[in-house]
């Protein structure tokens, strides 16, 4: 008796899944897609320096071959801004203003432009394309940018020796051009 | 100017022909909305390279070749 009982059973549980089969599987897929984190895009370890040379031909278009070359070779940008202030633009550091006569360092005015459009790519500019925000803002609206930048003495993020090894260069440097060249630097 | 992508194009057409500026204008505007910042790079005679920043499709000059937008200042 129990063993027809068994095998009674045993047939049910086979016509069952024949019957129901297919769908139970295709409702255990769909519940275990619903559980599962949205897929991330592969890594692509390709982008950041793809995004950062097109940000070089923009900065470049921009900002002209000479405070290109002067980025390309120093690492940073010098503006020119008003009251006999300088500034020196460096890549997600924050921008340093000194004395263009007597090239004492005055303030750091840190300030980032954050953009959290996609999630997927972070909030950071690449490196060119940050420095060509600083200069646009620098040479667009100089006081806006510095009263939206949080203020600070030297020395706070960025290394006063090394900003002033980086105006020493920048003389050298400048030194080498024609006055053609420095006039185009110049603002 | 985007994050993992460098300069990317929104939008291009002839201010002169009425609907394709009418395209560049909604563009401008949503960008705007977005919390960006809009400039004009400028080059004058003497080969200066300049920025303005404009707030109103009206500011930009109308032989300007581009608008560049980016992620509003904040402090760091």
């Amino acid at each position: 008796m129990s063993a027809g009982l068994a095998a009674l059973l045993v047939a049910l549980v086979v016509l069952g899944a024949m019957a129901f089969g297919p769908d139970l599987r295709r409702w255990l897929r769909r519940r275990a897609a619903r559980r599962r984190p949205p897929r991330q895009p592969a890594y692509d370890p390709g982008r950041e320096l793809r995004a950062e040379r097109k940000a070089q031909e923009l900065l470049r278009s921009v900002v002209g071959e000479e405070n290109f070359e002067m980025y390309r070779r120093l690492g940073f940008i010098r503006v020119r801004g008003r009251g006999g202030y300088g500034y020196l633009l460096y890549p997600h550091r924050p921008v340093v203003a000194f004395d263009e006569e007597s090239g004492e360092l005055l303030n750091e005015y840190c300030v980032r432009f954050p953009d959290e459009s996609d999630p997927l790519a972070g909030n950071r500019l690449p490196d060119s394309d940050d420095v060509l925000a600083k200069w646009m803002a620098l040479h667009g609206d100089e006081r806006r940018l510095i009263e939206d930048a949080n203020m600070h003495l030297p020395g706070r993020q960025v290394d006063p020796s090394q900003v002033r090894r980086d105006l020493r260069r920048l003389r050298e440097w400048e030194g080498r051009g024609s006055e053609t060249a420095l006039d185009k630097v110049s603002r | 100017m985007k994050p993992g992508h460098g300069d990317v194009l929104l939008a291009e057409g002839d201010v002169e022909v009425a609907e394709e500026e009418q395209r560049l204008i909604d563009e401008f505007r949503r960008q705007l909305d977005e919390g960006m910042w809009a400039a004009v790079p400028t080059n004058d005679l003497g080969g200066r390279h300049e920025a303005a920043m404009v707030r109103d499709f009206s500011e930009i000059p109308r032989d300007a070749e581009r608008v560049i937008f980016f992620p509003r200042a904040a402090g760091g």
